[in-house]
């Protein structure tokens, strides 16, 4: 996996409540095996924008943003993880919303990415922060320190589980974390199937 | 491992502590009973699989299923002939995962497939890299979303980390009128409770509602829980499970199965159990509901007028090409949906067809049903009910997931208005500038037959 430490620049403002998977990932831009993520991400909304008002993504200053700032429930609805990877392929490491929904949450984790969540004061606070400076200047994300810096000095401090940060720290791969216990693994699914001998094989 | 005789243990807490691995950091590791991997992610995760070097644990619990890619017409080309599909094929056959293949008698929608076939049973653990995952709490299994990579880790371990999540009890009392259905119960409740009480949740349903609806109706429920934001969703297993889950393919059969019973008999809440919040919603004199806006919350009594908001909620109605103050009984559309992993069992296709006997869909309404499953589209054809369909002028497609996500169906244009059965109002969900009103299968139906949204219920008396 990925790794994440720190990651300084602009940090694009999407401040709507509930954005659902359909909104970040239309299925429309999805019918290949191999779509084109960039292009599917927020695809909808970027498309009805004009060239005057275009969407914050392609606005100049945030064509290169790695941080998005959202509102409540950011990423509800479809599990859909292709959502983490458009945001990724537009280069976006790290997202602060209000709240996540919980299945999208875990998908940024699984792909390096960062979701910060500050509570509510401060991510008001921050998020003034965001829309004043408006892309003009660099804000810097430290997960060392577990802080946001704003360009004039200003610093947010955030709460991170002690795992989910070490895997993001060093790219640990999941599937190996999990296997040192394997011994529990193997002894709760033979007690599994000590009780519940009715899990039947699906390919008898 | 035992309930702390102090304050008793909820049924989630029961089957969670039943499948704890251990414990790591504020999350628990479950133990996963039953993984199903639906042909939109089947191939890129066993792909992945390969890449990273990572076997599948237990092929045995396994399930493949071609369901949001299954073209519901063949018109547009032989059935099955999509990308997805092939490579769903291709990748359960490598893997010697079983797969329910399009125009097999098991295919279906997961949500629909699983249950029905005795597969999310009782006390059970689920996983789905679909959200809707939860529907299975219908039946009393435990059901839980996650992403494709997640899904890897969960074939190649047979586990899942999962924080444990807040619990709510959300009570129902009344009973259902005629012409309700489950759909309006559960559309109320996500109008009463919204977006935010549930979000990360695990739900219990209980209440005199739940105790009296069947299993597919409880399946509804837990389906739209997932539009509550819950985690997960459970009704307690009872008689009425028993006796739906008897003699399914795959259910515990003479002596196993009164081995089943005695297990499952003890999947409630015990009396002193705590839950973080109890919520109480009196369905008495429910009246059939319908979506408004572009979130299943955005909902109101069939009857009723578009709220008359002042804040973001206005950008729905503005999507949807309502005015606020207005009723919708009357407004045109101009196609009807019946089927997904909400609504698409054959308890909603009866309900569907009480209202459509002798009646033929309106002038200028397309309107498409399909069946959940391959059983159910078996079961319905025996009873006559795709004559119905068919004689109305209904569209009878093939099992899959259809049009709910705008994918394997038919395109809708822009500013076309839909009655729906689906579980998502999500703007562009059902195509670009699609308007989706979300209803049970009987305001769909009645909507067909009269080409405006209308309320089903003179439709069904003495039905």
């Amino acid at each position: 996996m990925e790794k994440f430490s720190q990651v300084r620049g602009a940090a694009a403002p999407l401040l709507l409540d509930n954005v659902n998977t359909d909104q970040i990932t239309p299925v429309v831009f999805m019918r290949s095996l191999e779509p084109d993520y960039e292009k599917a991400l927020f695809g909808r909304w970027r498309l009805a924008a004009s060239e005057a008002e275009p969407f914050v993504l392609d606005r100049p200053h945030f064509k290169r943003a790695p941080i998005l700032v959202a509102g409540a429930n950011f990423g509800c609805g479809s599990a859909r993880e292709v959502a983490v990877w458009a945001l990724v392929a537009h280069g976006i490491r790290c997202i602060v919303a209000r709240s996540f929904s919980e299945v999208f949450r875990e998908s940024t984790l699984k792909n390096g990415v960062l979701p910060i969540c500050l509570g509510v004061a401060d991510q008001s606070a921050f998020e003034q922060k965001v829309v004043a400076v408006d892309g003009q200047a660099a804000f810097e994300v430290d997960l060392v320190a577990q802080t946001i810096t704003c360009p004039d000095g200003t610093v947010f401090s955030f709460a991170m589980a002690h795992n989910e940060r070490a895997a993001l720290l060093e790219g640990l791969d999941d599937v190996a974390l999990t296997l040192r216990h394997r011994a529990l693994i193997d002894a709760r699914e033979a007690q599994i199937a000590i009780e519940q001998p009715w899990l039947q094989s699906v390919r008898s | 491992m035992k309930a702390d005789p102090n304050h008793g243990a909820t049924l989630f807490d029961k089957i969670w502590a039943r499948h704890a691995v251990t414990q790591e950091d504020g999350k628990t590791l479950l133990y996963i009973d039953r993984v199903v991997v639906d042909d939109v992610r089947a191939s890129q995760v066993l792909k992945n699989m390969e890449r990273r070097g990572l076997a599948i644990r237990r092929p045995d619990l396994a399930v493949v299923v071609q369901d949001h890619s299954v073209p519901s017409f063949a018109t547009n080309g032989v059935l099955g002939g999509s990308a997805f599909l092939d490579a769903t094929r291709v990748a359960a056959r490598r893997h010697g995962l079983r797969l329910f293949d399009v125009g097999e008698a098991e295919q279906g929608i997961s949500h629909v497939v699983m249950p029905e076939l005795g597969l999310a049973l009782p006390g059970s653990t689920y996983v789905c890299v679909d959200s809707h995952s939860p529907t299975v709490g219908g039946a009393g299994a435990l059901g839980l979303a996650c992403g494709s990579t997640e899904l890897e880790h969960v074939l190649a371990t047979q586990t899942m980390w999962v924080r444990k999540p807040r619990q709510i009890r959300i009570r129902l009392d009344g009973e259902l009128a005629a012409g309700l259905s489950a759909k309006d119960v559960i559309l109320h409740v996500l109008g009463e409770v919204g977006l935010e009480t549930a979000r990360g949740a695990a739900i219990e349903f209980a209440g005199t509602m739940i105790d009296s609806l069947s299993v597919e109706e409880r399946l509804t429920i837990c389906n739209m829980a997932v539009e509550l934001g819950a985690r997960t969703a459970l009704v307690a297993p009872d008689e009425v499970t028993f006796a739906w889950l008897a003699s399914r393919r795959f259910a515990p059969q003479a002596d196993v199965w009164r081995q089943a019973l005695g297990a499952w008999e003890v999947l409630r809440s015990d009396d002193e159990a705590r839950f973080d919040a109890d919520i109480a919603i009196d369905c008495r004199g429910l009246e059939p509901q319908i979506t408004w806006g572009t979130t299943p919350a955005q909902v109101m009594p069939i009857t009723g007028r578009v709220p008359d908001m002042a804040d973001a909620s206005r950008a729905g109605v503005t999507y949807m090409g309502l005015d606020p103050g207005e009723r919708l009984i009357g407004r045109k559309i101009d196609r009807v949906f019946i089927g997904s992993c909400t609504n698409a069992r054959l308890s909603d296709l009866e309900s569907a067809a009480q209202v459509l006997a002798g009646r033929k869909v309106a002038a200028g309404v397309k309107a498409v049903v399909v069946p959940g499953s391959r059983g159910v589209a078996r079961e319905a054809e025996a009873r006559g009910l795709r004559d119905i369909f068919l004689a109305a002028g209904f569209l009878w497609g093939e099992p899959g997931c259809s049009m709910c996500a705008g994918g394997g169906g038919e395109t809708v244009a822009a500013g076309e208005r839909i009655v729906s059965t689906t579980n998502r109002n999500f703007e562009g969900r059902q195509g670009t500038g699609v308007r989706t009103h979300l209803a049970s299968p009987a305001t769909a139906a009645a909507a067909a037959v009269r080409g405006e949204i209308c309320d089903p219920r003179p439709f069904m008396q003495g039905g």
